[in-house]
């Protein structure tokens, strides 16, 4: 146990010697903390819309202010010519054209059926989604408009629809992304850090002094371990204690105890999967290019930005194997809804299960002798 | 000197695939000796030392460390050794004292010998005006004779050195030959791995060892007079020159 | 010129003599393209949609009926009160929940309206919303076939095209996006890293004291790193068009062109990085931690740039991939010719200028 002390000595000494690593590891989680999180909002809002009128008609003239009213959208072009406006979509001043036909009017009084033309530019198919369906949504009322108009035959029938927004009334995307990037900032310090951190002994060659020691392969490892698992609680407690709560006022409705609790846990586990690559690799280089390659398909495939749902079933399996997306679904049920104990027990054991499995692995892997 | 083996191989063997890295090497090195362990670069020497010191287990063969196995005592083994390795080991990102306070601890001294012994060790070294200078930050000879002391802080039975005064200045050196047979006086045996044939003049036996095999042992007089050489330089000649493996 | 030749001669065989991190430095960018082409997606499918039905009715069982046959929602179940609601949400099941309440078909029959509440939970609110929105697209549907059976006059047909990617696939939008990103942090890390472990083991004090301008040694360096990325360059292109099935519409020399200027201004920035750092980790934490997330973030493939506050927007400008996730969308899915991103380019070249500028400034003081 003894041993342990002066392991621990040792490793915070050194992180606390180099202030730019120091400076790495608490400010930059918090200013990105600041920072990102603004960035980060889906929701579509200004549509850009370019309107060709080839009807200019009163009718023609009706929908197109119904369309800048409803707030949807924002007219960046009126034209006459479809090649102008689809030219805004190819320099991506528009993302959406919508073409009125010549005669619109005309043929929906005498026709009693007209026709309009929408091209939305579909790179990004979320908002192509909804801004054609935010269009329909205007011009079937539109339409709905014109029937009362025009005819006192059957208006049909309405069903209406009442949304309420449960744990978030406002809608508030930052709410969402905070907790989310927070456990992402965590599990960079932890997993960068402890990986270089060991594989740096490995290439100096210190770790060969420290093998022909009567060091304890655990004791090594926890020496290893305990600074930065103290370092990334401290890291999430800035974070969710002074940014999250002073910057974007949020606070954890559920149990801190229970948050902290899950945290731990966590990471053990992602401690785990850094000890692991630091057991494959022999530099420093390899070491960051296996680290930077995991974080990626831990940010990418978490569900942080991107729903898990609607990735290809293979990928929902790759999603499941990482730990983050349960620290992440963790943290926004814990943080937001006030999940308790009880309906987080699932990602309890399966946490429980890659702590287990990742430092077993790391552990048997970590060779003492060649 | 007592007949106490401190060190005892027999037909010690280490192989990687189809390379026979180390050969079938019997010695035996006994309690307060300088026993050096000579032999061209990639004739086994490293190969050798780390199967002792417990790093890397042996093919074949037998080889007690101490009294204590190689294949089931390495534990044991490394309680009673000190190591010094080619490539500086202390970390430099910490200060003198911290280094020591650090390998007395991992050797499970308590913190009263450990000041004590330190505070007796920067003397000798005359290191009071850097005890708390960055070990980054040291000239290379004053690091290796820190690495050394470092080594045996805890009094091992004995202490392996590889190549520890590689590249560094004849009178340092000097100094750490000093160091090295004062650590003798005081019942460390000591095995040392050198390139320099002076040095092999230091010790109270050597060992030739040439594509892993060991092709001589005994005192430099006596491998002087064997080879009828003038000098050890001469006898290394005689012995590595017909070594097919070389870096 | 020959001593140029020597030096580059020696960095490709430090290069290329260590096999592990040759297939890292490959095998990685390739990997993380095909997973992330083909996983990524912004649309929001297969969400767990919970019903709760106090009518059980004729009009609610055909919503349901569309609902349950719908790509978007999957139905968790069918419940005859509010409280799996909550307990759904908090074990985060379920997304949104449909309540219909008591005598819906009846209401509608005789008032002609009738009203469905929709409970979200908002904590993603962008799946809150999109759901919503689905929903009432669906709703729309199911009206607009119940006046089809009643024969409505004054209709408007719409026709609605999808320019660029009719199938609306997460592909379009994000290899582009993955591709500037990981070509950018690749190069990135690779020269700051490069540079700097000879600095710290010490070997760059001997190649700086050859007689050669210091900064032609530095040149040497990055050179096979260039000639790596190209070749990466090369199979993410190819991976793009035969495995992820993402056509070329523009030149391709022009996208080849224009990607070899993006390389150049992530090699510049990572010399810069090394010539700021004196160690290995502070050159690994500032590409990494310091650059993984904004790049990922401000690149604009993930969120929409127009959306982020002013001042971000701003910030978003000195991220090269955003220009170049810009500049990939105009070439190689719209087609476009170099017209249209000339002023992107011009910005990455200014970049590199920029980038190698300060470094050789920063080279001659540490020098001094």
């Amino acid at each position: 146990m003894s041993t342990l002390k002066f392991l621990l000595q040792k490793e915070f000494r050194q992180i606390f010697r180099n202030p730019t690593i120091l400076r790495m590891i608490l400010l930059v989680p918090v200013v990105q903390l600041i920072i990102l999180p603004l960035a980060a909002d889906f929701e579509i809002k200004n549509i850009n819309i370019s309107i060709v009128d080839n009807d200019r008609s009163g009718m023609s003239q009706d929908l197109i202010e119904d369309i800048k009213s409803s707030g949807y959208f924002r007219l960046i072009n009126y034209t006459h010519d479809f090649q102008i406006a689809f030219s805004d979509i190819e320099s991506d001043e528009a993302d959406i054209v919508l073409e009125i036909p010549n005669g619109l009017e005309r043929d929906m009084i005498r026709e009693r059926s007209g026709a309009l033309f929408i091209a939305v530019n579909a790179i990004n198919g979320t908002k192509a989604y909804v801004g054609g369906a935010y269009l329909s949504r205007i011009i079937s009322a539109f339409n709905q408009d014109l029937r009362t108009e025009f005819s006192s035959e059957n208006r049909g029938t309405a069903i209406g629809v009442a949304v309420i927004n449960w744990f978030n009334p406002m809608l508030n995307y930052q709410f969402f992304m905070v907790p989310g990037i927070l456990v992402v900032l965590v599990t960079m310090v932890g997993g960068y850090m402890t990986s270089l951190n060991i594989v740096k002994e490995k290439e100096v060659g210190t770790i060969e002094q420290i093998n022909v020691t009567p060091i304890r392969k655990t004791h090594f490892i926890l020496g290893k371990l305990i600074p930065f698992w103290v370092l990334c609680v401290i890291v999430f407690t800035l974070g969710m204690f002074v940014v999250a709560r002073i910057i974007y006022g949020i606070v954890p409705l559920g149990s801190i105890f229970v948050l902290y609790g899950y945290l731990a846990l966590y990471l053990v586990a992602i401690l785990g999967v850094a000890l692991l690559i630091s057991t494959y690799s022999n530099t420093q280089q390899q070491a960051m290019s296996l680290s930077f390659f995991m974080m990626m398909i831990f940010i990418l495939m978490s569900g942080l930005f991107t729903p898990i749902e609607s990735m290809p079933q293979w990928a929902q399996w790759i999603a499941a194997l990482n730990p983050v997306t349960y620290f992440v679904q963790v943290m926004r049920m814990i943080v937001m809804k006030g999940s308790e104990f009880g309906h987080i027990t699932k990602h309890f054991l399966i946490m429980v299960a890659f702590a287990v499995v990742f430092n077993s692995w790391a552990i048997l892997n970590y060779k003492k002798t060649s | 000197m007592g007949d106490l083996k401190m060190i005892s191989t027999h037909d010690l063997n280490k192989t990687f695939g189809d390379f026979v890295a180390v050969n079938n090497i019997t010695f035996d090195v006994h309690q307060g000796e300088i026993f050096g362990f000579l032999g061209a670069n990639g004739a086994g020497k490293t190969t050798a030392m780390r199967m002792l010191c417990g790093l890397s287990i042996p093919t074949s063969g037998e080889a007690t460390i101490a009294g204590y196995d190689v294949y089931k005592e390495t534990e044991k083994i490394k309680r009673n050794i000190g190591y010094m390795s080619q490539k500086f080991s202390l970390y430099e990102d910490l200060t003198v004292t911290e280094n020591i306070r650090f390998y007395g601890g991992i050797y499970g001294l308590k913190d009263a010998e450990i000041r004590s012994r330190s505070k007796e060790l920067i003397q000798t070294l005359e290191l009071e005006d850097q005890r708390d200078l960055l070990v980054g930050s040291l000239p290379l000879g004053w690091k290796q004779k820190l690495a050394f002391s470092v080594a045996i802080f805890h009094h091992p039975k004995l202490v392996f050195l590889d190549e520890p005064t590689g590249g560094v200045d004849p009178v340092t050196r000097r100094q750490f030959w000093d160091l090295i047979h004062k650590a003798s006086d005081d019942g460390i045996t000591i095995f040392v791995t050198t390139h320099y044939m002076d040095e092999a003049e230091y010790c109270d036996r050597i060992s030739m060892m040439v594509d892993g095999y060991i092709r001589a042992l005994d005192s430099p007089s006596q491998l002087k007079k064997t080879y009828q050489a003038a000098s050890m330089d001469e006898v290394f000649y005689e012995l590595a020159r017909g070594a097919k493996r070389t870096e | 010129m020959k001593q140029l030749l020597a030096f580059i001669h020696k960095e490709f065989l430090h290069v290329f003599r260590d096999p592990k991190t040759m297939l890292l430095l490959f095998g990685l960018p390739i990997a993380q393209i095909l997973l992330f082409g083909f996983a990524l997606s912004n649309e929001i499918n297969h969400s767990k949609i919970i019903v709760v039905d106090y009518a059980r009715d004729a009009s609610t069982r055909s919503i349901i009926e569309k609902v349950r046959a719908s790509e978007n929602f999957d139905l968790y179940g069918v419940f005859n009160d509010h409280q799996q609601i909550e307990e759904t949400f908090k074990r985060g099941e379920t997304k949104m929940a449909i309540v219909f309440p008591t005598n819906f078909n009846q209401d509608l029959i005789h008032s002609g309206y009738a009203e469905i509440q929709l409970i979200t939970d908002a904590s993603d609110p962008n799946t809150a919303t999109t759901l919503v929105n689905y929903f009432n697209m669906l709703l729309l549907d199911y009206q607009r076939e119940l006046i089809e059976v009643q024969e409505m006059p004054f209709n408007i047909n719409l026709s609605l095209r999808n320019i660029y990617n009719p199938e609306l696939e997460g592909t379009t939008n994000f290899v582009p996006g993955v591709m500037a990103l990981v070509l950018l942090l690749v190069c990135v890390l690779m020269t700051s890293v490069a540079i700097v472990k000879e600095k710290e083991l010490g070997t760059m004090e001997i190649l700086l004291v050859s007689p050669f301008h210091p900064f032609m040694v530095i040149i040497s360096k990055v050179i096979p790193y260039l000639f790596l990325s190209i070749v990466n360059l090369i199979v993410i292109l190819a991976l793009s068009v035969f495995v992820l099935k993402l056509e070329i519409a523009g030149s391709l020399i022009l996208l080849f062109g224009v990607s070899i200027l993006l390389i150049l201004a992530a090699l510049s920035l990572g010399i810069l990085i090394s010539n700021v750092t004196n160690n290995q980790q502070t050159a690994m934490l500032i590409s990494l931690m310091g650059m993984l997330l904004p790049t990922l973030m401000f690149t604009g493939f993930m969120f929409p740039i127009e959306n982020m506050p002013r001042f971000l927007q701003v910030i978003s400008n000195i991220v090269p991939s955003r220009w170049y996730y810009i500049i990939v969308k105009n070439v190689m899915i719209k087609g476009l010719g170099f017209e249209s991103i000339w002023k992107e380019s011009l910005i990455l070249a200014g970049m590199t200028v920029f980038l190698l500028l300060v470094s050789i400034k920063k080279f001659k003081i540490r020098l001094a």
